[in-house]
Parts: structure tokens; sequence; C-alpha cells
């Protein structure tokens, strides 16, 4: 499995170019699924049918997509301008090797003015306008394989630092499916009174786009979402945050339903995995948001994984939190009562 | 003169108060459709069947203008925006309510301190009402009003007001009068509301539930010393877009789009856009995901009563238009 | 009277609990079935008078502002975030209810003496408060309290002044008081009273109801803003104590149906019946997401202007109520009956 973390973090797959991970994805769900599906917006969908096929169902969740960029312009002599896709944080560009898919993927770097000659002077932090996309080709070249509206994604590969800590690009939210990986075969050979579907969602980073369409269509009983949350840095403060290598994290509030995040912390306890928790007072900013409230409302609960450097090329996490958020979410679904769940509120 | 394009602009619509346009609009296209209908929230409906896979095109009707929200003491009519109003650029233009109220939007206070943070809140609109009273009987609480853009064009280029969206809505009933078949069943939406965050678009798309849909807006272009970073320039044909801010558009259509180009030798350009965004965002979300993008028309000074666009640009978008409602997704 | 006692009830978005047990209980008499969803919002229905077959839907939310536990302190002080739009500001020197014991704690920060004179002038940061429950460390207060407990505000409902009423949560229990009120009485339309949840996070639950019952028409009945302080500009005055119920034109969220907005305004004077339009253009409510669900909705709203809305503290004027809760139940009686039969 961690092979596999690495393996998908490697890849491209920004938001709404998901395509090129679709394969590796389906791959991966394959075994523990008796169908994979793409739907129309690529979002992959494994199904583990239940017995009855009346019974409920219960959607587990993670987002693949990325950040990444996007060509906008390109100059006379071959320069490229960009524009962001998702939350990218402009202190990461200047230096970043990068790959262009365009008529070929073409390798490049970012390149920024000279210091003195940037719109905010020295001290500011460097403007996206400011950058460029340097191919090292001449402009006739790169007008002849790129197009304005051709994905951008960061040349990075994971490396594995000590312990048990990985370091590598799209981490948030790669990690998540492998959690869902880790809990379908923890359940592998067990059978649950509902059907399962395992979701590789796309465009979270957009806006939660792809969670929006998937629960609609799917119309799940209750959904699992499984997101990273910020880790532990010298800088980071204390406010929801959550030190590497101390488990899966529970949300609490208003966007999570409260038989679920009982259940979980229950759960945790019971079987002993390491979790914490959290509490947000609205908008969990994960598909949790977009989940609850499609179709008639999905009962949902957010797991998350601690990760470090949230949306940079070195996303930091620990492998036992992947596994704590595996092994808690199986542990949840064999304990899990749809019919309790949909009283909670009755009375 | 495209007289068609300039009716449209001069008929004022900002957002919540689209009636007029939807009336006239309602005429101008009743004849080819096979039914035309308003939902309750105004959105005009215009269907023509096909082959049952839903094809909706929509253009929004409304543009951005001013709501009066208070009445002075000496007859200021204080407003609030109908969507994204910069109060450098309303600053003493002038204005027409709902009811035929005109006025001219002012400082309230000393210009030159205000100009130091203008905001519309610093503003009010002098009708030359005497005092409040008169004021309440011109022009009531909650009465739109549209900025004034007189429509006028010089050779190729088209300057008016409004031309946000009114330039896809003329394409859209151009595109519609001249398609001489149409493949797939055609639901095109004039929208209300779609300044205010693609709030009849949202609403629309639920009741219609298409397959595929395709706004057709303005975009902003690069070729201006104030414009954004991008590489859309007026003259470069219709825009495909690839992203906004609401939306990566969905291959199928990408591709649909750029291929019905190739097939009819219509000049065509791609669209990044970073901010903004149209009423297919709001579509493309709904009914577990709608495969949806957008033909953009290029447009300089976006929300301004100076919005300036290309003519050839505007024929090559109700060329693509035709051809997606001849051939069908 | 309801709204007393809907007040003391502690309902924080997405603990709602409380509120709907009261509400539920009041309402079943007077309706014929009772829905609740997945996500606690309580959907009451009640048959119409003259079988149109067309539904009116009268939604007030559940929810109030308040907190939520993130954090236990080694000392045992509790850490919160909001729940909803609260100025941090007013929140120093409060007292609150924590937890589903309700248990009582204090707001506090360090003494004025130990501010410096920067501290003194800036605004609190949320971050910066914490919640005192007496706890000797953090041990103890975990004995009590757990990470995602809700805390309400405490504040007893007072009466004072001119006919005013103060306590916290009056936006929008006023409004769950007037529909339990109304639902008591006969209706040309079939009615589904929507006592939504989670309003103050972003209009969640009503956009579920709004879905369920694909109603013919909605109205809101809410709490808004009401800024008649002195010195305050014309302009930034939305509503005035005492001046009557408030019809919604335009807020940030909706463009309000105009025909029915100048119907309650006119039947208002027709009755005298005390009216104003709410000024400004700013703010939302769950009208917001109703008008533009299930293939768009007619909707409109009728508030209760409510001075130091989203504090512990919130005033309104029970003529104001009254004016709300009348017009309400003339325009059922009267307009929707002649108008939309």
């Amino acid at each position: 499995m961690k092979n596999a973390l690495l393996q998908l973090a490697a890849k491209d797959g920004m938001s709404g170019f998901e395509f090129s991970l679709t394969e590796v994805v389906s791959n991966l769900l394959a075994p523990y699924c008796a169908s994979v599906e793409r739907d129309p917006m690529g979002n992959v969908v494994g199904v583990i049918p239940a017995k009855n096929p009346d019974a409920k169902s219960v959607m587990l969740e993670a987002h693949i997509d990325g950040i990444g960029l996007m060509v906008s312009g390109i100059s006379e002599e071959g320069f490229l301008s960009f524009v962001p896709v998702g939350g990218v944080d402009s202190a990461i560009l200047p230096g970043a090797e990068v790959r262009v898919w365009g008529k070929e993927v073409l390798y490049g770097v970012i390149g920024a003015k000279p210091p003195h000659l940037q719109t905010g002077g020295q001290d500011k932090a460097t403007a996206i306008k400011d950058m460029y996309i340097d191919l090292g080709l001449c402009g006739e070249v790169v007008r002849q394989k790129v197009s304005v509206g051709d994905m951008v994604c960061f040349a990075e590969e994971p490396a594995a630092l000590c312990n048990d800590v990985f370091s590598g690009k799209s981490f948030d939210d790669r990690a998540g499916l492998i959690s869902l990986l880790l809990c379908l075969e923890n359940l592998k050979g067990k059978e649950l009174p509902f059907t399962i579907y395992v979701v590789a969602a796309v465009q979270e980073e957009v806006g939660l786009r792809g969670a929006t369409m998937v629960s609609e269509r799917l119309s799940p009983d209750c959904a699992f979402v499984v997101d990273v949350c910020h880790g532990d840095t010298p800088d980071a403060g204390s406010e929801s945050i959550f030190k590497l290598g101390s488990g899966a994290v529970i949300s609490f509030g208003p966007n999570i339903h409260p038989y679920l995040s009982s259940l979980a912390k229950e759960v945790a306890e019971k079987e002993n995995i390491a979790a914490s928790f959290d509490a947000d007072g609205g908008d969990t900013g994960t598909d949790a948001w977009a989940v609850q409230v499609a179709n008639g409302g999905i009962p949902v609960l957010l797991l998350s994984i601690p990760l470090r450097y949230m949306h940079t090329t070195v996303e930091t996490l620990h492998f036992d939190d992947v596994q704590a958020v595996g092994d808690l979410l199986a542990a949840i679904l064999q304990n899990l009562d749809l019919e309790v769940l949909a009283c909670t509120f009755q009375n | 003169m495209l007289t068609l394009l300039k009716t449209l602009c001069d008929v004022n619509s900002p957002s919540g108060c689209e009636g007029s346009l939807a009336s006239f609009i309602k005429k101008e296209i009743e004849s080819c459709a096979d039914a035309v209908w308003q939902d309750a929230l105004g959105n005009l409906i215009v269907h023509k069947k096909g082959d049952g896979t839903k094809l909706m095109l929509c253009a929004h009707m409304d543009e951005i203008g001013l709501v009066a929200t208070c009445h002075g003491e000496k007859g200021q009519v204080y407003v609030s925006a109908l969507g994204g109003v910069f109060p450098y650029t309303a600053l003493y233009q002038r204005v027409r309510f709902e009811n035929g109220a005109e006025g001219v939007l002012v400082p309230d206070g000393q210009e030159a301190d205000l100009l130091k943070d203008l905001k519309l809140s610093k503003l009010y609109v002098d009708i030359g009402a005497k005092d409040a009273e008169e004021a309440k009987a011109r022009v009531a609480l909650g009465e739109g009003a549209a900025f004034a853009g007189a429509y006028c064009e010089q050779g190729d280029t088209v300057i008016a007001k409004a031309l946000d969206n009114r330039a896809g809505c003329y394409a859209l009933i151009e595109a519609l009068r001249e398609a001489k078949k149409n493949k797939n069943d055609i639901y095109a939406v004039f929208t209300v509301s779609e300044e205010l965050g693609l709030r009849g678009a949202k609403a629309v798309a639920e009741s219609v539930k298409p397959d595929y849909a395709v706004a057709l807006d303005v975009t902003r272009t690069g070729d201006t010393a104030s414009g954004p970073k991008m590489s859309v320039r007026l003259g470069g044909g219709a825009a495909i877009k690839i992203m906004d801010h609401s939306m990566l558009a969905h291959p199928i259509i990408k591709e649909r789009l750029q291929n019905l180009c190739k097939e009819r030798d219509i000049l065509w350009q791609a669209e990044v856009l970073e901010r903004g965004g149209t009423d297919a965002g709001a579509i493309h979300l709904t009914g577990g995901g709608v495969p949806s993008g957008c033909i953009s028309i290029p447009l300089r000074y976006v929300h301004t009563p100076g919005e300036m666009l290309s003519k050839q640009d505007l024929e090559q978008v109700v060329a693509l238009t035709k051809a997606l409602i001849e051939e069908g997704i | 009277m309801y709204l007393s006692e809907l007040v003391k009830l502690a309902g924080v978005s997405g603990n709602e609990n409380a509120v709907r047990s009261f509400i539920k209980e009041r309402i079943a008499p007077f309706c014929e079935r009772i829905e609740i969803d997945s996500m606690g919002n309580l959907m009451a229905f009640k048959k119409g008078t003259n079988n149109c077959g067309k539904t009116l839907m009268l939604c007030a939310h559940m929810d109030e502002v308040g907190l939520i536990v993130s954090r236990i302190t080694e000392e045992g002080f509790l850490k919160f975030k909001t729940v909803g739009g609260i100025d941090p500001r007013v929140l120093i020197s409060k007292r609150v209810s924590v937890g589903a014991a309700g248990l009582p704690g204090v707001i506090g920060r360090k003494a004025i003496h130990l501010l410096t004179p920067e501290e003194r002038k800036k605004a609190p940061k949320v971050k910066e408060l914490y919640v005192d429950i007496g706890a000797k460390d953090k041990a103890d207060a975990e004995s009590k309290v757990a990470v995602g407990d809700y805390i309400a505000f405490e504040s007893a409902f007072v009466p004072f002044g001119d006919g005013l009423v103060k306590a916290k949560a009056l936006d929008d229990r006023l409004g769950c008081a007037i529909l339990l009120e109304l639902a008591q009485e006969s209706c040309p339309w079939d009615v589904c009273f929507a006592f939504t949840v989670q309003e103050e996070v972003g209009l969640r639950g009503a956009r579920l109801c709004a879905r369920r019952i694909k109603p013919d028409m909605a109205l809101v009945i809410e709490g808004t803003t009401c800024s008649d302080l002195p010195e305050t500009e014309e302009r930034a005055v939305s509503t005035r104590l005492g001046k009557g119920a408030a019809i919604s034109l335009i807020d940030g969220a909706t463009s309000y149906n105009r025909k029915i907005a100048q119907q309650l305004y006119q039947l208002a004077a027709k009755h005298d019946i005390p009216v104003q339009f709410k000024q400004t253009a700013t703010g939302g409510n769950d009208a917001g997401i109703i008008h533009v669900s299930a293939g768009g909705i007619v909707t409109a709203a009728v508030s209760v202007p409510a001075r130091y809305i989203h504090s512990p503290v919130s005033v309104i004027s029970l003529k104001d109520y009254q004016a709300a809760k009348e017009l309400t139940r003339l325009w059922i009686q009267e307009v929707l009956h002649a108008d939309f039969a």
C-alpha cells in the first residue's frame, strides 16, 4: 500500500484532468469490487454489492484531483503564462519543476522576472503574473506543441523520509484513497448488510464539484469522506493542528451527522485505534460539505489524515495515520447500523 | 447596423427586473419554437423538439444595475448594487429606473474625500426630486435601475452598455432563427439573475434536467492595457471556454465545439479565464453532473457603460451556436 | 407563550434536538403528518380547506448562532470556534451553557489591568478567547466536556421597556413561535410548516425542505437586522423597532417576488397593521436557497426587526411580533385564497 501511495502521488491529474489517473485508480479498486465504473465527469466508482438487492448503500469517498496550473498565454519568445487551478500558494512556484501536457508532455521550470523588475519590488512575494514557464524551446516550436488551456502539473517525485514518514505532491487526497483501500483490505471476506460505493472523486480543489455530482447520482444512505487536515509544524499554532503519527482525526460539528461522529469515537476507543478530534463551526472545507446536502440530504462523517505543508509539492504525512483511518473506517462500517442512523432525529 | 442587438441593449433589464426583455425576446423567437414558457423566477424557456437528448443552451437576460433601498430627506435615492458594479465606473453615470425616472449617481459628500475610498454606499442617485415625498412618488423602494450607455457601431466595433449579456441573447436568438434543423431536443433558456449568483440557471437546470449544457456569455480580453493577462482578444473569433472560476469545461463539449469550428471554418480561440463564471457553472453541478461548456464572446471593459465587442466575433459565435443546434452533441 | 419557552432552549446549528422535540410535540395535534429528514428538518403537513392541490411552505429556522468546543487546554479551559456569524466582540464576559447537560461556563479574557494599551484598542480574535467551566485541569474538563460539544448563549427572556423583549435566539425562534400559532388555524391551501436546521451556517436545511416539498409558494418568517440606533445614517437603517412587520424586497441572497411583497404591504395598510419595507439590500435568509430550488419557487419573507441580532441580548418589540403574525395570518386567509385559488 505504501507503494500504491507513492505510485499515485507521482501521477499527474489536477482538477478537471484526472483522466491520467483513472486507470491506476481503477486497477487499485478492482480487486475489492464487483465492478468499477467511471461516470461522465470522471469520478471512479467501485461497487461492492450487498447480498440483498434492496439493501441500503454507503459511500466511501476520497478525491483524487490535485492542484495545478493551466496555460493561459504563450509569449512571442515561447514563455508560457499561467493561472492556478485550485488553491495554489504562489510562494512555491518560483523554481518549481513542471510538466506541461501539450501535444506531448514537456518538461519546464517556472522562472520569475529579476527581483528589481517585479511588480511589488523585492520585499513582496512574487506575483503569478510576474512568473513564466520556461520550456527551453523557441516560440515557434512551443506554439506547435502547446495550446492555451493545456494543463501544467508539478513534476515532483515522492520520497520516503525516516520512520514511515513520506513526502510528495498530491498526498492531498490520494492518501485518502489509500485509506479507503486499507479499509477494504480490512473488510475482505466480511459480509456487510449494505452496498458499498467506493468513490474516487474529481474536482474537489476547485469547489467540491465531483462530490456534488456523484453523491446526487449514487444517492447513498450514508457517506464517509476521507481527506487530509493540517499536521503540526513549528509555525502552525495549535488550533485544529494534529501531530503526525497521532492517528485518525474524527470531525464534529454541523457538517457531520452526530450519530456517525459518536459511533466513530466509540469504535476508536473500543478497538484501540489511535484517534483525535476536531470541531468545525460550519464548513469543513471538504467534500463532506457538498455531500451533506446532496439529494434529500446524506448523513456524512469526515475522517482526516494529518498532513504537513498542504498544497505544496512536499506534502508530508505519517503512514501510520493513513493506516489508522483505514482501520477506523473498517471498524465503523462493521458497527454501523443504518436503521439507528435513520431514526436519529425521529424522536 | 445590428438592429436586433441594438434593441436588446436598449431594453433595460437589471437583475431581478427582466420582465420587459423577456417579453421582447419571447415575441422574437416564438415562431421558431415548439413551446415557450416562463418559470416561477421568470426564466424564459424555448423548446424545439429533437432526438430526445436534451441540449440546453442558455444566455442570461439580466445586466448589472442598481436597486433603490432608501429615500433621503432632500429627495436623494440611495441604492445598492445589483451584481458587480464598480463604484468608480458608476460615479456620475446616468441611470434609469424601471418606472422611467432618470437620474445621475453622485457623491454623498465632498468628492475629493470620497474618492480616496470610493464605495457605492457613499453615492446616491439624484433624480431631481425636491424632497423625500417626490422621490418616493417617482421611485419605489426595491425598484431596479440600469445604467445608460447608448448603442453605437463603428466599423467592426460595437460599443454599448449591457453587451454582457445581450450579445449572448442576440447570438442565441439569431442561431435559433437561422438553424435549418435541430438534432437534439433544444432547450434555449434566457435566464434571470445571473449577475446575482447564477440564480436563474440554478433553478431552471433542475426543471429542464439537461443531458448537456452550453452557456453563451461574454468573456474578458487580454488585449488592452487594463485587461487581465489572458490570450483572448477582440477579433480572435468565438472563444471556446476551457475554464473559469465556476467550471472546467467538459471534454465532450470542448472537443465538439472545436470540431464544429474546424468543419464549418469558424474562427475560434481558446479561453482560460481566471476569475468570473457563467450559468454553466451552476448547471453542470446539477442532476448528478451535466457535461457543460461555454461559447464566449470576447468583450472589453465588462460591467461598464462602454462595453466593446467585435461584430466578426459575434458572427462567429452565431455560426458556432447554429452549427451546434443543427448538428447536436 | 411559545416564544418565551422556545428561546430558553439551546439549539446551535447542528444541534437543534431540543427545539425540534418541543415543536414536534406541540404541532402534532394540528397536523396530519410530520416528517423529519436525515438532517433533522421538521416538516408538518396540514391539509387545506379548498382542496386546490397547492402547497404553501411556511418556513422558520430552529437553529441559533453559538459556539463549538474545538480543544481543551492543559489548564482545563475550552477553546472554541463560532457556529454562524458572531462578532467576537460580543463574546467577552458572557455566560454560556456547554454541551447536552447545559454545563454553566463563562467566556473570559485577561483583566483590563493586564492588557497592554495596544491590546485594549484591538477587537479580540476568537482564538484568543476561551470558556471557563471551573475545571481543575484537562482531565477534569475532559470528564465533563468533549471536543465537538456545542455551546449556547445563556440569556433569560426579559420583557422590558415599552413592550420590548430581550433574549438570545430570537432569530429565529420568533418565526418558530409564529408558525406554531398559525398551525392552529385553518388555511385554504395545503400548508407545510417547515422548521429548518442549519440556516446560520449557510441555509443548509432549507435546501432539503424545498426540494422535498416542492411547494407552489414559500413564505419565510425571520428575525432580521434592526439598526435604528442614534446617529445611524438613514440609508443604513434596515428596519426600525416598533414600526411593524418588515417585508423584504431584496437582500443579498434573494430578489423577492414583488407581487407578493406588495400584496403583503397593502394588506397590512388596509388592516392597520404596522408594516415597513426592509431598507438595505444586504444579508439573507432561507429564502435565498428556497427560491432557486425545485425549478424555482415564488418566495416572500416577513420579518420581525431584532436589534443586536446574533448576540446573547437580541431585542424585539412584541408589537412587531404580533404584526408579523397577524399579517401572515391575514395574507394566508385572504390573499392566498382569493388570488391563487
